[in-house]
């Protein structure tokens, strides 16, 4: 195989995802369709690292487009029996101080659970996607991987605000990270649906750290909510068709990877693509495709779009009640290698967790192995209510 | 026969709809005007160019349609090499205009067609094919389009063309678009039925044709061929798009895979919604050309002829630069004669046409105004243009330091004149004797005595005058 190496600078501070660009090195989103392909320029989120004296010490494997659970199907990396993503796992070692993912379709959320570190996906809108190797414009979002939420908010500052040349990108130049704000009487609810989603040591993991938020004035509640499943599906179904458009640039034409035998243009795109992509990418380029088709696109896509605008709406009203949503992540504490044939429904599965936040845009923190989520912009309230958690911890 | 048309319409905006590249007018070789946004990198994210907007805007207010103020893009798939996306973008459920109307004026008398709607996308790129090799060109990927979309309302191939050439002007003079060759490409819907039947016949589409000729020609031939089918049982008719062949001047079926595809649209998310409020549209209102007949209207009023009108008219930089002169004082007709007659000329000698024409219009005011006023002659004005076309001198400056100032006392063009008659007295003599000629080689040589700076109708009274002194 045909893998590239990372490589890593002793001085090094930030790791980047293999989604996102850096001027000059190769890029491949774990695929072998972006085989050889140099960028000849960087996402602005590591203009700003660099600008502000940051290093970039390297490029992380991800999964092939950021699709599958925990960064298990990269092209180029080395598989793995336990599941965890290279980059929360650099960050757990220590070898460098953050790393910066794109969250697609929740693999960096689980990842960081999976180490025991921190990811933010911010509200959407707030951190440029200029640079990103694209999939789902409508939901996908670069965050942030740190060992605490200061590390988070040290680099969302940096890298938040308005870029012109993105335009989902909001207006304003910065954003409020602060990590201790008071939390005394907030009010925190836990989604009994998605309890019931996860295993029973999942479970009482999230239980306990809903004790450990009381202890601190917190209130937790428990609540019931059916929202979660039907975000997931209309998540599920938008996520695939923008990414099989997306990734449709890919055919041998231009760059990245061809298929060394065809005869004329169709072969080349057939062959190139049924070479480039893996099983779980093209399985999300039919199941995307489909839900646009003509006879479909009413009853999938369309009604997907209508779905996100009455969940944005019940999430809101849920939040009149709460400062945020506490969750688990995974549905277990560990995964283990799979065949890639299962990947498709497995992620879906996982997904349960993650895919509010990239439906509605909203943020999701994921710290000490849980989900913090909360209406647009209340970043602040999450870190703050995760430090708590953090500072017990040591 | 029942007619309608859709005219893809290239935008002359510097840049392209979703980046900073120029046009593939700017380009001299093949990917001259290419980034990694429009060559469909991975990492770019496309951002509205403003420009596009209000063109857009202002070509649906000259076709009276309804400005909608939201107004969203969607993603047309399809694999081809010259899309280096593998999709369009363009607008399918909220285009920027709908609901035009405009009136056309034939031999047969008036007809109002109406406009369903007008949207923005991008073109493709360029395919080019050297032997057994093919090449790719994105200089043209990118770069604006509107579509104008008609209701069936044409009745004859005439009327077709009378709106092509109605848009054609209209675009031109409103900035919209150069129109130039190729730059207006149309699909033509065409169905055929029997006189005073309400019913429309089986209807064929004929896609992509870049010229009026091939528009006449393949309109012709598919009518006949409808009229064919339907009265001589030919053949059967199906609906169908088709494709007009230039050289056999007929049209042909194309094949199930082109025309029958599933586009899967759907909603670009990269894009927010365009908001076009009151304030950004009153702007658009205000900075919208005159139309094209008003235009003309005014020129016939000041005495222009029709066949300058028409020159104006289809040189829109021109008509521009004239109305800004005659803003700045000068009478409409002699500045259309500056134009059309000097400028041209000079411009000619140059090699170049009316359309290259740059000229300053405050530079060209002052000049007409200086011949006006008598401060120089109507032979240093035109030197003076000269200067200021070929070199692009100041025309106040360049008369000075060329001594062109008519306004010579009277004592010195005395004194040339007796110089000239003592020099010229076999002339003078003539004149005397009854030869009027010998008068105009005694001007010539007192013009020439005067570096053909003086007001030649002075110089003629004098002569006049001493003449019937001696
Ligand atoms: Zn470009």
């Amino acid at each position: 195989m045909n893998a590239y190496t990372i490589q890593l600078s002793d001085k090094g501070t930030i790791a980047v995802d293999d989604t996102i660009l850096v001027k000059g090195v190769q890029a491949g989103a774990g695929s072998r369709i972006l085989e050889g392909f140099k960028p000849l320029f960087s996402a602005e989120a590591v203009t700003r690292l660099e600008n502000k004296g940051y290093i970039i010490s390297g490029k992380t494997h991800v999964g092939e487009f950021g699709l599958d659970l925990a960064g298990e199907f990269s092209y180029y990396g080395e598989k793995e029996e336990e599941l965890g993503g290279a980059a929360a796992r650099l960050v757990s070692e220590g070898t460098v101080k953050a790393a910066i993912g794109v969250d697609l379709n929740g693999s960096p959320r689980r990842c960081a659970a999976l180490s025991g570190i921190d990811f933010l996906k911010p509200t959407y809108g707030t951190v440029s996607r200029y640079g990103i190797i694209s999939c789902a414009a409508s939901g996908e979002q670069m965050g942030v991987y740190a060992g605490n939420v200061e590390g988070i908010k040290e680099i969302m500052d940096v890298i938040a605000g308005h870029d012109e040349k993105d335009g989902t990108s909001l207006k304003e130049e910065s954003y409020d990270y602060s990590t201790g704000i008071a939390v005394a009487g907030k009010k925190v609810c836990i989604v009994r649906e998605l309890l019931e989603n996860a295993e029973e040591d999942v479970r009482r993991h999230v239980e306990a750290y809903g004790e450990q938020l009381r202890k601190n004035g917190v209130v937790v509640e428990e609540v019931s909510c059916d929202i979660f499943d039907t975000a997931n599906t209309a998540w599920q179904i938008l996520m695939t068709a923008e990414t099989c458009n997306n990734v449709s640039r890919y055919d041998g034409v231009k760059f990245g990877y061809r298929a060394a035998e065809y005869r004329n243009i169709d072969e080349l795109y057939v062959n190139t693509r049924t070479e480039g992509f893996n099983f779980l990418t093209k399985a999300v380029i039919l199941y995307g495709s489909d839900v646009l088709s003509k006879n479909r696109y009413d009853a999938c896509y369309g009604k997907s779009l209508k779905v996100r605008r009455v969940v944005a709406e019940k999430f809101e009203e849920l939040m009149k009640g709460y400062d945020a949503v506490l969750t688990p992540v995974c549905s277990k504490t560990a995964y283990r290698a799979y065949d890639i044939r299962e990947a498709f429904e497995k992620v879906f599965r996982e997904s349960v967790f993650t895919s509010m936040a990239n439906l509605i845009g909203i943020p999701a923190l994921v710290s000490g192995k849980v989900q913090l989520m909360g209406k647009q912009f209340s970043e602040s309230v999450l870190l703050s209510l995760a430090g708590i958690a953090e500072r017990v911890g040591e | 026969m029942v007619i309608g048309l859709e005219t893809h319409v290239e935008l002359s905006t510097r840049s392209k709809i979703f980046c900073s590249c120029g046009g593939h007018s700017a380009a001299k070789e093949p990917n001259d005007c290419v980034c990694p946004a429009c060559s469909g990198m991975p990492g770019m994210l496309p951002v509205m160019n403003k420009r596009v907007v209000e063109l857009a805007v202002t070509a649906g207010l000259m076709l009276n349609c309804d400005i909608n103020r939201y107004t969203t893009f969607d993603k047309k798939n399809y694999y081809y090499p010259d899309l280096p996306c593998a999709y369009q973008i363009t607008q399918l459920n909220h285009p920027i205009c709908t609901n035009g109307c405009v009136t056309l004026k034939t031999a047969s008398g008036e007809r109002d067609i109406h406009i369903k709607q007008i949207h923005m996308e991008e073109d493709a790129g360029k395919l080019v094919h050297i032997g057994r090799a093919s090449y790719i060109d994105f200089n043209r990927t990118s770069v604006p389009l509107i579509e104008i979309v008609t209701q069936p309302d044409f009745r004859s191939a005439e009327e077709v063309l009378v709106y092509l050439n109605k848009l054609k002007s209209m675009f031109r003079s409103g900035g919209i678009s150069e129109c130039e060759e190729g730059a207006m490409r149309c699909d033509v819907n065409i169905s055929v039925r029997p006189e005073g039947s309400t019913e429309y016949g089986v209807r064929t589409e004929i896609k992509n044709m870049a010229s009026f000729e091939a528009i006449e020609r393949a309109i012709r031939y598919e009518a006949q061929r409808h009229i064919d089918a339907i009265e001589f049982e030919t053949e059967k008719l199906v609906q169908e798009t088709r494709r007009f062949d230039d050289v056999s001047g007929k049209t042909f079926a194309m094949r199930n895979k082109e025309t029958e595809a599933d586009y899967r649209y759907f909603p670009d998310a990269n894009l927010m919604p365009v908001i076009i409020d009151d304030a950004w549209l009153e702007e658009i209102k205000a900075a919208k050309p005159v139309a094209v007949d008003e235009k003309a209207d005014f020129y016939r009023e000041a005495g222009i002829s029709e066949k300058e009108i028409e020159m104006l008219i289809h040189n829109h930089k021109v008509s521009e630069t004239l109305d800004k002169v005659v803003s700045l004082g000068c009478d409409a007709k002699n500045a259309a004669g500056w134009l059309l007659t000097d400028c041209a000329g000079i411009l000619r000698k140059n090699g170049k046409l009316l359309g290259d024409l740059e000229i300053c219009p405050e530079d060209l005011a002052a000049i007409i105004k200086m011949v006006d006023n008598g401060q120089v002659n109507r032979m240093s004005g035109r030197k003076i243009l000269t200067a200021v076309i070929e070199t692009g001198a100041d025309p106040v400056a360049y008369c000075k330091e060329n001594a062109l100032d008519a306004r010579v006392d009277i004592s010195t063009i005395e004194s040339v004149m007796d110089n000239v008659f003592k020099e010229n007295a076999k002339a003078v003599e003539d004149y005397k004797n009854g030869k009027v000629k010998a008068k105009q080689a005694l001007f010539g040589a007192c013009m020439k005595a005067l570096k053909n700076t003086a007001d030649t109708a002075v110089i003629r009274e004098l002569l006049e005058d001493k003449l019937n002194r001696c």
